[in-house]
C-alpha cells in the first residue's frame, strides 16, 4: 500500500540513472541518514556510540571491502583481518612520520599501502579460484600477521609490541586519542562510512564494478567478451584491500585506540566473511546488516542473563554465545543461503502488494 | 653478498658438517608431517565425497580427543573410552548430515565453507562447556602407547627416536593402508568412490547420499580421533591444536583437494620443509617462520601447478 513505485515517471536519463528510483527509498534512507547524523549523536549514551555503533560501521565497512571482492567479483578471500592490519600500521606509521597532516587524510592514504599488499597476494587469482584461492589468502593472513609481530619498525620498536594511538585535532576539535569523546569519533566513522559507501554503490554499477560481476559470474566468457581477467581480478583486490585498509586504520585510531598484531588475527577475518555471508554476498546493504547482526548478537546473548539476573560466569556465556551464533548461522545459510539482504528484498516484495496479495497489482 | 652466503652456502655446509643434527630435524619433520597429512586426509575423505569443504576438521581432531580424556577422567576404562569417543563422532556424523548437510544440498562452496565454520564454532563452545578450556595431558600410557626414547648413534652424534613419534608414523601408515583397503574392497568403499565420482550417476544405480555422508563424516571422526591420540601424546590436548590445524589447509593445496596419496606426500614435504627452513634459514627471518611458511611455500607452488601435486588436471569448459 506503502510502498508503490505507481504513478512515479522517469522523465529524463539522469532519473533513469538515479541511483535510488523509487521515492520510497529516498525517503527511507533521509531518515536513516537523519537518525545517524543527528538522533544518535544527541541522544544515545556513550557506551551505545562506543561500544555498538563503532564497531559496527567499522566492521560494515570491511565487510563492503570483503563484500566487493567475494560478492562482487567472486574471489573468496580468508585474509581480511590483515589487509585491515596493513592499514592499521600503515597509518600509525604515517603519523609517526608526518604528525601535522590531518589524521583523516593520513587514514585515506593508509588503505593505498594496503591496496598494494592486497594486489601482490591477489596475483595467484590469475592462475586459481574458489576454495584453492581461499587457502593462498591464508598466507597472506599469517605472514603478514607474522611481520606485524617481528618486524619491530612498523610498531616504532615500543615495548609493548603494540601500537598507540596519538592524539590528533580536526578544527581544534580531539578526534583521536584518549581524550577524544565517543561522539566526535562517531560522527567522523559515520561520515566516513556513508562517502565510502557511495563511492563503492557507483564504482560497482559503472564499467569496473560490472566487469567484476562478469569475472565472479564466469570468467571465460568474460574473459571472450574483452573483460581482461588481470585488470579486473587485481583492481578487485585493490579496491577491496584499500575498503579493509582504511577499515583497519579506523578501527585502530577512532575505536580501540591501541592495538596488537592479535587484534587482526584470522579470527578477526572470519568474523568480517560471516558478516558478507549472513548479510548477502553481491549487496551492500548486507553489509550492515550482517555487521550489525554479527556485532550485536554476542553483545545482546551476554546481556541476556543479566537481565534475567542470573549470575552465570563469564566464561560459560562466551562458549553458550559460541554455540548460539554457530548454530544461527548454520540456521540462516540454511533458511536463507542469500543472506539477510535477500530477506529484506523479499519483505519489499511483499510490500509492494500489501494489504491485498492476491490481487493483479 | 653475505646474505646470499647465509642463503645457499652457510646450512648447507652446517647440515653437511652435523649429519646427526640434521637427521634429527628431518625425523621431527616427518612425524609432524604425518601428523598434518592426517588431518589433511580427514578433509579429503569428506571433500571427495560431499563437495564440502570441511573446515571443522580441526576442531573435530580437539572435540574426539578431549572427548576421550574426559571420559578416562570420569572414570570410564581406556578402552571403553575409546568406543565412546568413537560413538560420539558416529552420533556427530550422524549429525552433521542430518541437519546441516541434507538441508545445504546444491549449495555454493562459499556457504558450505561458512556452514562448517559454524560448525566449528558450536563444537569449540560444546567442547569448552562439556570438558573445560584447559589443556589436558593425553592417557597414553592407558591406552598401551608407548613412551620412553631410543637413541641411534650415527655420524659420531646420536639421533633421538621418541617411541610414540615411531607409534603414530606405523599407526598412521596402517590406518591408510586400512582405508585403501575399504575403499577398494567393500561394498560401502566402493559406493564412496561412486559418490566422489559422480554424485548423480552414484544416486541413479541407487547408491543413498544421505548414508554415505553420514558415513564418511564418521570416517573422518575415526582420523581425528587418531590424530588427537596421537598429537596429544606428542604435547597436550588443547583448543590451540585447531590453529595449527588449518596447516593442514595448506597440504591439501600442496596435494590436491581430492587427492590421499596428494594428503600424505604433502603433509610430508610441508613438515619437512618447515622443520628444515625454520632450523637452517629461520634465523635469517627472525623466529616464528613456522607460522606462515606452509602456506607461502603452497602458494608459490601453486602459481606453478594449480591443480597441485596429484589433483585432477583442471579442465574448463564454457
Amino acid at each position: 500500500m506503502f510502498y508503490r513505485e505507481a504513478g512515479q515517471f522517469k522523465t529524463s536519463y539522469a532519473a533513469d540513472q538515479a541511483l535510488l528510483p523509487i521515492r520510497q527509498d529516498r525517503i527511507g534512507l533521509g531518515l536513516i541518514l537523519l537518525v545517524a547524523f543527528v538522533a544518535v549523536p544527541l541522544l544515545a549514551s556513550d557506551f551505545f556510540i562506543g561500544s555498538i555503533m563503532i564497531p559496527f560501521l567499522v566492521f560494515t565497512l570491511a565487510a563492503v571491502g570483503l563484500n566487493i571482492l567475494t560478492g562482487y567479483a567472486g574471489q573468496l578471500s580468508l585474509g581480511t583481518g590483515a589487509f585491515m592490519g596493513v592499514g592499521a600500521y600503515a597509518c600509525y606509521k604515517l603519523t609517526t612520520y608526518f604528525p601535522d597532516i590531518n589524521i583523516l587524510f593520513m587514514v585515506l592514504l593508509s588503505g593505498i599501502f594496503s591496496a598494494a599488499v592486497g594486489v601482490v597476494f591477489g596475483l595467484p587469482s590469475l592462475r586459481i579460484k574458489g576454495l584453492y584461492l581461499a587457502i593462498t589468502t591464508l598466507a597472506a593472513q599469517f605472514f603478514l600477521e607474522w611481520c606485524f609481530i617481528r618486524i619491530g619498525w612498523l610498531y616504532n620498536y615500543n615495548d609493548s609490541g603494540a601500537i598507540e594511538v596519538p592524539q590528533r585535532k580536526l578544527f581544534d576539535i580531539a578526534i583521536t586519542g584518549a581524550s577524544a569523546s565517543p561522539t566526535v569519533r562517531y560522527l567522523v566513522i559515520v561520515s566516513l562510512v556513508a562517502l565510502m559507501t557511495l563511492v563503492a554503490a557507483n564504482v560497482l554499477r559503472g564499467r569496473i564494478g560490472r566487469s567484476w560481476m562478469m569475472i565472479r559470474d564466469m570468467d571465460i566468457a568474460a574473459e571472450l567478451m574483452g573483460v581482461r581477467p588481470l585488470y579486473a581480478k587485481l583492481s578487485a583486490f585493490a579496491f577491496s584491500s584499500y575498503y579493509c585498509g582504511v577499515a583497519g586504520a579506523l578501527m585502530v585510531f577512532f575505536w580501540i585506540g591501541s592495538a596488537e598484531a592479535e587484534a587482526f588475527d584470522i579470527n578477526h577475518s572470519l568474523l568480517v566473511l560471516f558478516m558478507v555471508i549472513i548479510g548477502g554476498m553481491g549487496s551492500l546493504l548486507g553489509c550492515f546488516m550482517g555487521a550489525a547482526f554479527i556485532w550485536i548478537l554476542p553483545i545482546a546473548i551476554r546481556a541476556v542473563p543479566q537481565m534475567l539476573g542470573l549470575d552465570v560466569i563469564a566464561a560459560t556465556t562466551e562458549h553458550v554465545s559460541n554455540i548460539i551464533i554457530g548454530v544461527l548461522i548454520i540456521f540462516f545459510l540454511i533458511v536463507e543461503p542469500h543472506g539477510l539482504a535477500r530477506l529484506w528484498q523479499i519483505g519489499k516484495e511483499k510490500l509492494r502488494t500489501w494489504p491485498f496479495p492476491y490481487s493483479s497489482n | 653478498m653475505e646474505m646470499l652466503h647465509s642463503i645457499f652456502v652457510s646450512p648447507f655446509i652446517e647440515m653437511g658438517a652435523y649429519p646427526d643434527f640434521f637427521l634429527q630435524v628431518v625425523w621431527e619433520g616427518f612425524v609432524a608431517g604425518v601428523l598434518y597429512s592426517l588431518i589433511a586426509l580427514g578433509f579429503v575423505l569428506i571433500y571427495k565425497a560431499s563437495g564440502v569443504f570441511n573446515f571443522a576438521q580441526g576442531i573435530m581432531v580437539v572435540f574426539a580427543a578431549l572427548a576421550l580424556v574426559s571420559l578416562h577422567g570420569m572414570g570410564v576404562p581406556a578402552w571403553l573410552a575409546v568406543i565412546l569417543a568413537l560413538g560420539i563422532m558416529g552420533l556427530l556424523a550422524i549429525g552433521v548430515e542430518r541437519l546441516v548437510l541434507r538441508k545445504l544440498v546444491n549449495q555454493h562452496d562459499a556457504i558450505l565453507l561458512m556452514a562448517t565454520i559454524g560448525l566449528t564454532l558450536v563444537l569449540k563452545g560444546v567442547g569448552q562447556l562439556l570438558f573445560g578450556g584447559e589443556p589436558k595431558p593425553m592417557i597414553t600410557e592407558e591406552l598401551g602407547l608407548p613412551t620412553g626414547s631410543t637413541d641411534w648413534e650415527v655420524f659420531d652424534g646420536i639421533v633421538i627416536f621418541q617411541h610414540i613419534d615411531i607409534a603414530a608414523t606405523v599407526v598412521a601408515l596402517l590406518m591408510v593402508l586400512a582405508l585403501a583397503l575399504f575403499f577398494s574392497k567393500t561394498r560401502i568403499g566402493r559406493a564412496l568412490r561412486a559418490v566422489a565420482d559422480d554424485h548423480q550417476a552414484a544416486l541413479s544405480v541407487g547408491i543413498s547420499l544421505h548414508q554415505i555422508w553420514a558415513i564418511v563424516w564418521f570416517a573422518s571422526g575415526i582420523v581425528a580421533l587418531v590424530t588427537g591420540i596421537m598429537w596429544g601424546a606428542r604435547s597436550e590436548v588443547s583448543f590451540a591444536l585447531e590453529i595449527i590445524a588449518l596447516k593442514a589447509l595448506a597440504v591439501l593445496i600442496l596435494g590436491g583437494f581430492t587427492s590421499i596419496p596428494g594428503a600424505i606426500v604433502g603433509g610430508l614435504i610441508i613438515g619437512i620443509g618447515e622443520k628444515l627452513f625454520e632450523v637452517y634459514w629461520g634465523a635469517l627471518f627472525g623466529s616464528g617462520v613456522e607460522a606462515w611458511f606452509a602456506y607461502v611455500l603452497a602458494l608459490i607452488f601453486l602459481l606453478f601447478r594449480p591443480q597441485g601435486l596429484f589433483g585432477e588436471r583442471i579442465i574448463e569448459r564454457v
